[in-house]
């Protein structure tokens, strides 16, 4: 139990510090919903072990695109760094051959 | 220096099925005699394209996979700008792109081979952490 109430204090200290990094999905943000800052985000290509981003896979792509066919910020789907950049490089090629719209609506 | 290539291409919707395999063969031989190999040759078939390209809404994909230096594909791209029913076509560089997934596979199917007691403690403790 005593052990327990230390474990708990000694918690919250770093909290704070963390929080002004991991800005996108806190609290001060998003306003209500969102307990804690979300950190659970993983990169589907890590997961899953999908090495080839093919500009062809439009069905793929289609996942990090938006309705307006604007490309998704990787803070929202959680897509690391490297991957996210193949992404794009993809979905801009995609564009170009018309398997994926500039602006769409 | 042989490097891979795929070039893709839209053909207007309104060519008819011979048409399409006649011009698809005047192609591939503008290629090989530009001293490409062309590897593959694969019709996608009608798709409606994301926007309007020269005034068609719908197109007919082909894509070709060569190898080749990069002169014979920039004759390529030559002819298939002056063909008339090809409407687009981009040329993708893809023997880079191969060579990392080839290292990657490798890597992974040697991870795959070491002894799985190494892996097991390594699994069990973030397992204790949390």
């Amino acid at each position: 139990m005593a052990d327990e109430a230390t474990q708990e204090v000694s918690t919250p200290a770093p909290r704070p510090q963390g929080r002004p990094e991991r800005g996108p999905g806190g609290p001060p943000r998003e306003g209500g919903g969102r307990k804690f800052f979300r950190r659970k985000k993983v990169c589907k290509f890590c997961v899953e072990k999908i090495d080839d981003i093919n500009y062809k896979d439009v069905r793929l792509l289609g996942q990090f695109v938006a309705e307006r066919g604007k490309i998704v910020p990787r803070r929202l789907t959680g897509v690391c760094t490297p991957h996210q950049r193949r992404l794009t490089a993809a979905i801009k090629r995609a564009r170009n051959i018309a398997l994926l719209p500039f602006a769409a609506r | 220096m042989q490097r891979s290539y795929e070039v893709m291409f839209i053909v207007r919707p309104d060519l008819v099925e011979e048409e399409l395999d006649k011009l698809v063969g005047t192609l591939q031989s503008h290629a090989t005699t530009a001293g490409a190999t062309v590897k593959n040759v694969e019709k996608m078939g009608k798709r409606r394209l994301a926007y309007d390209v020269k005034k068609f809404q719908d197109g007919q994909y082909v894509l070709f996979t060569l190898a080749s230096d990069g002169k014979s594909v920039h004759e390529l791209e030559r002819r298939l700008r002056v063909a008339e029913p090809v409407i687009k076509f981009i040329t993708v560089r893809t023997d880079e792109e191969q060579q990392r997934l080839d290292k990657v596979k490798k890597l992974r199917a040697a991870k795959a081979k070491r002894p799985a007691p190494e892996s097991a403690p390594e699994s069990e403790s973030p397992a204790v952490n949390a």
